[in-house]
């Protein structure tokens, strides 16, 4: 405590403000020269004030500071004011959050001289929370309450903000000169920046390929239901929710983020010209490949993921995507999106570069990419760059259904059971096979019907005879 | 141009038919069925001096016998008679507000005044500035509170969503601009005022022509000429402007289509005052700012909190410290392309590509074909040089005699009501009274939401003049949070702001950032101009609870050293 010089920061004018403030106890001011580390103290904006709010921090830890320059904006009993830095330095740490309140002369932050000092300087607002107890009782008690409140507060944060440089196939927009930029409207970048989202990983839907507002919006709606639930929230209603599931009948519920952005997807979906396509596939063949090579950690849907990307690499069209109604994308990569239920809503977890990964490799993603959806923390990138989507119901029994095309793609499948089914062949005998309906939903706009149609034949032969699923 | 001047003439029965050659044949028998506005008869003395009394039968309808009487025959009185030897006393060249002001207090001073128009009446604030961008804002106000939501229920309101018809929005501002158009014609033509439809230029000293293209020129003469030309949208070379998707305030206020996304170049009041309008119908907006900081001209106090709550929670970005060296119109499916050029290194920035972009860098005077070049006048970058009494001054630095100019066209302070004020100083030196504008008197105002007004200097202008003057300046502030009117419209955001010498109390200068800033500032402004201290106006009375009491406040806050000086009441006024 004893090199640190009892500083303060004040308001830019007003003489009248400048000079009561100079710290509760007015240390001598030959301390500055040693001085380091220096407080940032709550300054006393008018002579009624007692204590402030912290509105915002206008620079945040670690950045630079120059003298003048605002560094968090107060709320005293009267008016919101910028407070100003008094000295150069590096915001270091901060000790008073946003919406925190704080006794006028007490210290809020800590300012660092030089970079290498940010880290000491943050011991030293762990210690001094404690230290600073005597001179104010109330402030170490505000510090826990605010604590545990950050990961409450931005819980996307920790989940989302890390997929800096993913390499992602399908994620070019057409306005960015072939990926070199991100073009991203003002609101869409302010809503990043607040959400900690990174706009590369984000696919635009705007003009011209534009990442605007709603794009971010729907990655980061995703991406709190893959986050909330690895928060540690003391009382998280998603939590609540199974142990109580009692339903009050009548009543009016809002939306949840997650629902807002379905609903929204789903309303945009409808300016999507659409039709659909039928198809009856012989299982048999692949049954019998999936009892073979269940133990080795196979699954159905790996398969399935497996079977109807090598029908894509014969099919670009099918795999290609319309976003602007003026041109399309055949995307680079063929990533399949499978729709999985989780609590409260439906995320599609995907499977990359499904045409050239192995099937084993491609079951092990795929358990994890479960594990991680149910356990909320899927990435963007693992939930939004899908190119072709897969939806299973036959799990359920349902032996067909059509389905909804996600905005943004071209094709999506509906895969119904596959069920034993009396055919009769073509030499005139009747026999039992394993019969599954799938039906593609495509945009007219650039999928027509006989690509469909052949995309489905191909498919057909890939599932009837699987050998090439292995390779 | 017979059959079209009478029919003129019949559209206008209720207003005082203006006297013309070609009036002859009917001047007589409007002259009887004329209801002549008889309120507004300025027969002066130096009126009378130049016309038969005896002919004049009621002293309301001037009759002269002079060589000039047919011009005249139909006319009310109000407009005076000119001079002997001119046509007329004064010859406003521009009918904007600031020639508009000038002729009406020439008339109220007996001068026989004309005023040419070459567009259309009530010049860029009228017709493309700040009334129509007023029926905007008044949209966009409203918008902005309905979409508030959390302000709504704060009030305890439910509105269900919010939503606008842009040809509505468009045809509300438009027809604001003819209503306010046709009302400046109408005051003009009832005070008699002679409105000359052509480009006017000034051929010699004392004498304009004027003439619609096609049509033969007149020449007019008069005593004194007041240029009032105004100004046009500046646009920087580079910029390409095709008026649908790089536009300049003309185009936008036409309001013909709601981009999604818009580049401002420019972050002054223009730019402020769109981005207000454009973010409340549902645009996105980019700031482009040649300056290191947003909003330059502002006290950086204001403009701070300004940014605060104007900029950051909006749907605003901005790049500042840039120009905007080259931007393409939308065109073969490619968005407007604009190249940002770093303002000091002069190297390539970034490239933006958006939906629209709005060229508000401010306004070039609008001085060419004005014919300054026959009686020796150069315009500095276009503006016409002045003295503080706005005599133009001539090449070799002399005064031209009997010529003025005024408003935007001299670039003084481009400001409407500064134009009017000066247009009136022109006046009353014309009429023998010697008269100085003080500019630190006059108010401008940025009409977003909330508004921002201010008069005299910024806190740094007045600190530097007091640095080089020798005195002390101190600073008074108060909140719009502490004040009862202000919280109960739920609209607490605010500061007014006052620089002022505490030795003798003088107003330097009142910033204001709140809700109905524009009109609370001319309290403060009066007081400049008038020389009132704060010492005396902190005991005049304000209604509670109002927002004035926001400056009364303010003015009590201030720590003035000298005594109130002795009370204007001299006897105790009993109630």
């Amino acid at each position: 405590m004893a090199h640190i010089l009892r500083t303060s920061f004040l308001p830019s004018t007003s003489s009248r403000h400048r000079t009561p403030v100079s710290g509760p106890k007015g240390k001598p001011q030959a301390l500055q020269v040693k001085a380091k580390i220096r407080e940032i103290f709550m300054p006393a904006l008018s002579s009624t004030m007692t204590e402030g709010k912290i509105v915002s921090w206008t620079k945040s830890e670690g950045e630079k500071l120059s003298k003048g320059e605002s560094v968090v904006v107060v709320e005293s009993d009267k008016a919101d004011m910028d407070v100003e830095s008094f000295h150069d330095g590096f915001l270091a740490a901060i000790m008073v959050e946003e919406g925190g309140v704080a006794p006028v002369g007490s210290a809020i932050a800590l300012l660092a001289e030089t970079e290498e000092e940010i880290a000491e300087a943050k011991a030293k607002s762990q210690s001094s929370s404690s230290s600073s107890a005597q001179v104010v009782e109330e402030k170490p008690k505000q510090k826990e309450d605010v604590e545990p409140a950050v990961p409450a507060a931005a819980p996307v944060a920790p989940a989302v903000s890390s997929p800096k440089a993913v390499a992602l196939g399908s994620a070019v927009h057409p306005a960015s000169e072939g990926g070199k930029r991100i073009v991203a409207s003002p609101y869409a970048k302010k809503l990043a920046k607040e959400l900690k989202l990174d706009l590369g990983a984000l696919v635009g839907t705007g003009p011209m390929g534009r990442i605007v507002a709603k794009d971010v919006e729907a990655a980061a709606a995703a991406g709190v239901v893959a986050a909330s639930e690895s928060a540690p929230l003391p009382a998280s209603p998603a939590k609540a929710a199974p142990v109580a599931p009692g339903i009050e009948l009548g009543t009016v519920v809002p939306f949840t983020t997650m629902q807002g952005a379905v609903s929204r997807n789903m309303v945009e979906s409808l300016s999507v010209p659409t039709f659909r396509v039928g198809y009856t596939l012989t299982t048999n063949a692949l049954d019998a490949l999936y009892k073979k090579i269940k133990s080795k950690g196979v699954t159905m849907t790996a398969l399935l993921a497996k079977a109807t990307a090598l029908a894509l690499v014969q099919h670009p069209v099918v795999n290609s995507c319309c976003r602007d109604g003026n041109s399309f994308t055949y995307n680079s990569s063929i990533n399949i999106s499978v729709a999985v239920a989780i609590d409260g809503g439906l995320i599609t977890p995907v499977l990359q570069d499904a045409d050239k990964v192995d099937i084993y490799t491609l079951s092990r993603k795929w358990k994890e990419l479960v594990d991680k959806a149910r356990a909320k923390q899927l990435q963007p990138h693992e939930y939004n760059t899908g190119t072709f989507t897969l939806s299973n119901l036959g799990m359920f029994g349902v032996d067909r259904f059509d389905a909804i095309l996600p905005p943004g793609t071209g094709a999506i499948m509906a895969v119904g059971a596959s069920l034993p089914t009396v055919v009769a062949s073509k030499d005139g005998r009747i026999g039992m096979r394993n019969q599954m309906q799938v039906n593609v939903t495509a945009d007219h706009r650039v999928i027509y019907g006989a690509d469909l149609a052949s995309f489905l034949q191909t498919l057909a032969k890939i599932i009837e005879d699987p050998k090439d699923l292995t390779f | 141009m017979h059959s079209a001047l009478s029919s003129l003439s019949f559209s206008q029965v209720t207003t005082v038919p203006r006297s013309n050659y070609a009036f002859d044949s009917h001047s007589s028998a409007f002259a009887l069925s004329q209801p002549l506005n008889l309120r507004f008869c300025g027969l002066r003395r130096e009126a009378f001096g130049f016309s038969s009394l005896t002919q004049s039968c009621s002293g309301r309808v001037h009759v002269s016998s002079r060589g000039l009487s047919k011009k005249i025959s139909a006319s009310a009185v109000g407009n005076g008679t000119p001079l002997k030897s001119f046509d007329y006393d004064l010859i406003i060249i521009g009918a904007g507000v600031g020639g508009h002001g000038a002729a009406l207090h020439a008339v109220e001073k007996g001068l026989k005044t004309a005023i040419i128009e070459g567009d259309v009446v009530g010049g860029t604030c009228v017709n493309r500035g700040c009334v129509p961008s007023k029926a905007l804002l008044a949209v966009s106000g409203r918008m902005r509170e309905l979409q508030s939501e959390h302000h709504m229920k704060a009030l305890g309101l439910q509105v269900s969503a919010a939503g606008y018809d842009r040809q509505g929005v468009a045809d509300h501002a438009n027809n604001l601009a003819s209503k306010i158009r046709s009302n400046l014609t109408n005051s003009m033509k009832a005070l008699g005022v002679d409105i000359l439809t052509g480009v006017g230029t000034i051929v010699g000293p004392q004498k304009v022509k004027y003439g619609k293209v096609g049509f033969p020129d007149n020449i007019v003469t008069a005593k004194d000429i007041i240029i009032a030309t105004g100004s046009v949208p500046f646009v920087p070379k580079g910029i390409e402007v095709d008026g649908k998707t790089v536009i300049t305030s003309d185009h936008a206020l036409k309001l013909e289509f709601v981009p999604d996304w818009i580049a401002i170049v420019g972050s002054g009041y223009i730019g402020l005052e769109f981005s207000d309008v454009y973010t409340a119908l549902g645009s996105e907006v980019t700031f482009i700012e040649a300056l290191d900081q947003l909003m330059p001209g502002f006290d950086p106090e204001i403009g701070k909190l300004a940014q605060r709550v104007l900029i950051n929670p909006r749907k605003i970005d901005y790049h500042t410290g840039v120009f905007a060296t080259k931007i393409t119109p939308a065109r073969d499916g490619k968005p407007v392309i604009i190249e940002l050029t770093d303002a000091k290194t002069k190297e390539p920035k970034d490239t933006l590509e958006v939906d629209a972009a709005l060229i508000a860098t401010g306004r070039a005077p609008f001085t060419n074909g004005l014919g300054l070049e026959n009686i020796n006048v150069v315009t500095q970058r276009g503006f016409v040089p002045v003295d503080e009494r706005m005599r133009v001054i001539d090449a070799n630095g002399k005064l031209v005699p009997h010529l003025y100019c005024i408003g935007d066209a001299n670039g003084k302070m481009m400001l409407a009501h500064a134009a009017s004020a000066q247009g009136i100083s022109v006046v009353e030196q014309v009429a023998g009274r010697d008269h100085v504008v003080n500019h630190l008197s006059i108010p401008a105002a940025c009409f977003t939401h909330p508004e921002i007004s201010m008069v005299g200097m910024t806190e740094p202008q007045a600190r530097e003049k007091a640095e080089k003057e020798g005195f002390e300046v101190s600073v008074a502030k108060t909140s719009f949070k502490a004040n009862t009117k202000a919280l109960a419209e739920n609209e607490g955001e605010g500061l007014a702001k006052l620089i002022y010498r505490p030795d003798n109390g003088e107003i330097l200068g009142v910033h204001i950032f709140g809700l109905h800033a524009a009109d609370l500032i001319h309290e403060a402004s009066n007081a400049i101009a008038l020389g009132t201290r704060i010492q005396d106006i902190k005991f005049a009375v304000h209604a509670h609870p109002t927002l004035s009491e926001v400056l009364d406040e303010l003015f009590k806050s201030a720590k003035v050293k000298a005594p109130a000086s002795s009370s204007p009441v001299s006897e105790p006024v009993a109630v």
